[in-house]
């Protein structure tokens, strides 16, 4: 047991920490804390991960051979560590970087990984992935989208929701059914489709936060080649489970740092923010919530810690990244809610000039009840602790 | 970074579980909650022949010279095991206050005597107020000729009936910031004006006492640490000794996790298994979800306190929030897993729950520790 970086590690940071100081967008605002980047900051975002790729900080983990750093998941922890602790931007391609690539890894064939891997790593082609739709959410298997083989080619069609960037992105992991009297789980085949093929309309649905990141998708007869498959036809669904593995658990890796500096945020903001005519942070019940919140990031950083090690064995995030996502989730919510309480009236507001901090803790307050719903429902993941982690009986 | 155990330690583990599997069950449990003293005089002597008191505490003091990670596991361990024992009040509790502060011959004597078992001690903070802060210490100690003469009343002091010596926090000076002032003496059991009475304990095998201090003689070498200025000593040492009960709880913790999972596969209502509903199922998903954050947080204090960086302290209060929360609300839930028989004297659920509150509002209940964390924010 050490917790300290061994002097590779610490090599390393301080590698990282001199770079991103010299990168760092100087416009940037460093209030960005949600899991999917607002639709404004698009272009932006785009360019800053190009320019994490060519100072070779995307990727860290991924092989060498597919344009990433061959690093190990401790570096890449580290350098999530760097990224929050500096508040530098999140890359565009989170999709891409967390789900798509990490899944065409495990699953793809050599040429999949020549053709996509280098191109999400540069953000030169973002994802975005088309799993649930309007009938499908956390039943994902119940999917009603279909792929019929045309001769070299499937035609896709069906209706897909909550996709985010799909407004912006060029390629989708998308999930259809190839066999339709097969069991539901079974009938499933993975895609990675072409989003300008023709037919695909893309409608995008606004948020709570005001901001339309997630969009609706129709597929309509689109042709797609027939070698867009990943895996072998109708072995999808566990395919996507490695999707939705790395999902909970790569992702949330990457997440929880940003609890940490949220909080600190929170620390700063209850300390000039006044209540009755004193400090916020000298109010007791505040310092109480304070504590806990403390008790739950710190928490979550050295669950992280202890999963990174199987994770190292392993290659693969455990079910126990669904833990980490789950409590992520409802302590950023707590935070929301507590910010939004030290904020007293201006709390009511959505936008303050004379206050912009009212505009940032808004955000990450409202944006929070996303979170407990996207990457699975805080049940879902309940389920999936109590079942995979803990052996109970199947629930139903 | 690495948050892993060496083989060393999963061996230690392995041992102890074995050995408190086969020595400490919750049938001796009964049987100690039951007799006078609570106290297994066999299996103390068992456990020191096993070296474990002495794990901690330096070589050059003659112990082990293990580390508080190493302690951390044997106490898990103790806590999965419902141990009845004053291993706590001696080891987890005395040592680390006597480690910090006592030196040369008396030092050597008193955790050498720890850490082979022959020598028992225990601490006394808290009086009639119930407060664990220094505010709190009124007991007094005048100077007399080559000594002090030490009076006051001590309320919760743990095992004092078992103690050979206590650790008493007193004043020896009236000053403005009640931190400074406070002196440690070491009071034998044996003085005649020292009155020990144990208190219905709501764990019966680890009582707590009320301790009268009706002017005894305190000789100046056995004062443990400066005069007037101990108190910022104690806070360290009880950090330790929080890092300990985050121990305990996190094994109590994981063993009625176990043991709820395990009754929500087997009983049976509405033609399931309790555990196929997610009222059952969900409650115990978020008891994983406290047990681990205990686990780690616990394990990280104890290696940041072994360590001494800087964030040791904010490190210990942390666990002991989060491992004591845990132990008491899983074992409450546990409780409710249970349904009705979790409720009777015969199931084995309320000696859990028992300990589980002693380990949760001794040093200090949640909320006191939360303090501290707010405490040592940046
Ligand atoms: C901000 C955001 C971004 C998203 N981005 C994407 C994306 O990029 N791509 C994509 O494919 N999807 C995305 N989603 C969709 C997300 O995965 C789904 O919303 C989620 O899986 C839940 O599905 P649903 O909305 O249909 O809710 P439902 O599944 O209908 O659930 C409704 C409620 O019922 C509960 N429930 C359902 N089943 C059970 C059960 N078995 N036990 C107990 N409770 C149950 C749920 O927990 C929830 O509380 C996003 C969602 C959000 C909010
Ligand atoms: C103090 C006390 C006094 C009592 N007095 C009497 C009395 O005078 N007369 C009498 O007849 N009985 C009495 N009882 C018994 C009491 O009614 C039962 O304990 C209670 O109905 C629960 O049944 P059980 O103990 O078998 O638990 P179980 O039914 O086995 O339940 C175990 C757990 O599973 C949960 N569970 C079970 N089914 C479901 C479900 N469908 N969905 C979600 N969760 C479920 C329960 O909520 C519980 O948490 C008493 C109990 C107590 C504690």
């Amino acid at each position: 047991m050490d917790f300290r970086d061994s002097p590779e590690e610490a090599a390393f940071r301080k590698e990282i920490r001199e770079w991103l100081e010299a990168n760092i967008p100087a416009d940037w605002d460093r209030s960005q804390l949600s899991l999917i980047p607002p639709e404004d900051r698009v272009d932006m975002l785009r360019d800053w991960q190009r320019r994490l790729h060519e100072g070779g900080w995307a990727g860290i983990s991924w092989p060498k051979e597919y344009g990433g750093r061959g690093a190990t998941l401790i570096e890449q922890a580290i350098f999530n560590q760097e990224v929050a602790r500096q508040k530098a931007p999140p890359p565009i391609n989170v999709i891409g970087l967390g789900m798509a690539g990490p899944t065409i890894i495990n699953h793809g064939s050599h040429e999949q990984k020549n053709r996509y891997l280098e191109k999400i790593l540069s953000a030169e082609e973002i994802w975005c992935q088309g799993f649930s739709e309007p009938g499908a959410g956390s039943d994902l298997a119940g999917l009603r989208s279909t792929a019929i083989l045309d001769g070299d080619s499937w035609i896709i069609n069906g209706q897909k929701v909550w996709t985010s960037l799909a407004h912006v992105s060029q390629w989708c992991i998308f999930l259809a059914r190839t066999d339709t009297t097969a069991p539901k789980h079974k009938g499933i085949t993975y895609f990675l489709v072409d989003m300008s093929s023709p037919g695909i309309e893309v409608r995008p649905l606004r948020q709570i936060t005001g901001s339309a990141d997630f969009n609706e998708m129709f597929f309509t007869d689109v042709r797609v080649p027939r070698e867009s498959i990943l895996g072998e036809v109708n072995d999808g669904w566990r395919i996507a489970m490695t999707t939705l593995l790395h999902e909970r658990g790569t992702l949330g890796f990457a997440l929880s740092v940003g609890a940490r500096v949220a909080l600190d945020e929170l620390i700063g903001l209850a300390r000039e923010t006044k209540k009755n005519g004193k400090p916020a942070f000298e109010d007791p019940t505040i310092r109480q919530r304070l504590a806990s919140l403390h008790v739950e990031v710190e928490s979550l950083r050295l669950n992280n810690y202890r999963a990174l090690t199987g994770f190292m064995k392993s290659g693969m995030p455990g079910p126990e990244g669904s833990l980490s996502k789950l409590i992520w989730s409802e302590s950023m919510q707590r935070l929301g809610d507590l910010a939004v309480e030290i904020l007293g009236p201006a709390g009511m507001l959505e936008r303050w000039d004379a206050n912009p901090r009212v505009n940032t803790w808004q955000f990450i307050h409202l944006r929070s009840r996303g979170h407990t719903i996207e990457a699975g429902t805080s049940e879902i993941l309940r389920n999936i602790v109590a079942e995979r982690v803990l052996g109970l009986p199947k629930h139903k | 970074m690495d948050f892993g155990f060496t083989e060393e330690q999963e061996a230690l583990r392995k041992s102890a579980r074995e050995f408190l599997t086969d020595r400490s069950t919750t049938g001796l449990v009964r049987d100690l909650m039951a007799s006078k003293t609570g106290f297994d005089e066999k299996l103390w002597k068992e456990m020191a022949d096993l070296g474990w008191m002495g794990t901690a505490i330096a070589e050059e003091d003659g112990g082990l010279g293990l580390s508080l990670i190493e302690l951390a596991i044997l106490v898990e361990e103790m806590g999965r095991a419902l141990l009845p024992s004053p291993f706590y009040s001696s080891v987890g509790l005395a040592a680390p206050v006597i480690a910090a502060t006592a030196d040369g011959a008396l030092r050597k004597t008193l955790l050498g005597g720890i850490a082979s078992g022959e020598l028992r001690a225990t601490v006394a903070i808290p009086e009639e107020e119930g407060r664990w802060d220094a505010a709190g210490i009124k007991a007094k100690a005048t100077p007399v000729d080559g000594g002090y003469k030490l009076s006051g009343t001590k309320v919760f002091v743990p095992d004092a009936h078992l103690a050979d010596e206590i650790v008493v926090v007193a004043r020896t000076g009236k000053t403005k910031d009640p931190r400074e002032g406070i002196s440690l003496f070491l009071v034998p059991t044996s003085d005649r004006k020292v009155k020990v009475k144990t208190l219905d304990t709501i764990d019966r095998t680890r009582r707590l006492a009320l301790v009268k201090i009706g002017g005894v003689e305190v000789p100046v070498d056995r004062r443990l640490g400066p005069e007037g200025g101990a108190w910022p000593l104690l806070e360290r040492a009880l950090d330790h000794s929080a890092t300990v009960l985050a121990a305990e709880a996190t094994g109590l913790a994981t063993k009625v996790l176990e043991l709820s999972r395990d009754y929500a596969k087997e009983r049976t209502q509405f033609d399931k298994p309790i555990g196929a509903f997610q009222a059952i199922s969900h409650r115990i998903a978020d008891m994983l979800v406290l047990t681990e954050n205990a686990r780690s947080t616990t394990y990280y204090a104890a290696w940041a306190i072994e360590e001494g960086v800087p964030d040791a302290a904010l490190a210990a209060a942390t666990a002991k929030v989060a491992a004591s929360e845990a132990a008491r609300v899983v074992s409450q839930g546990g409780m409710q897993v249970h349904g009705g028989i979790g409720f009777t004297w015969e199931h084995d659920m309320h000696l859990y729950y028992r300990r589980a509150k002693w380990v949760e509002m001794f040093l200090g209940d949640p909320s006191i520790w939360r303090e501290r964390v707010a405490s040592l924010f940046a």
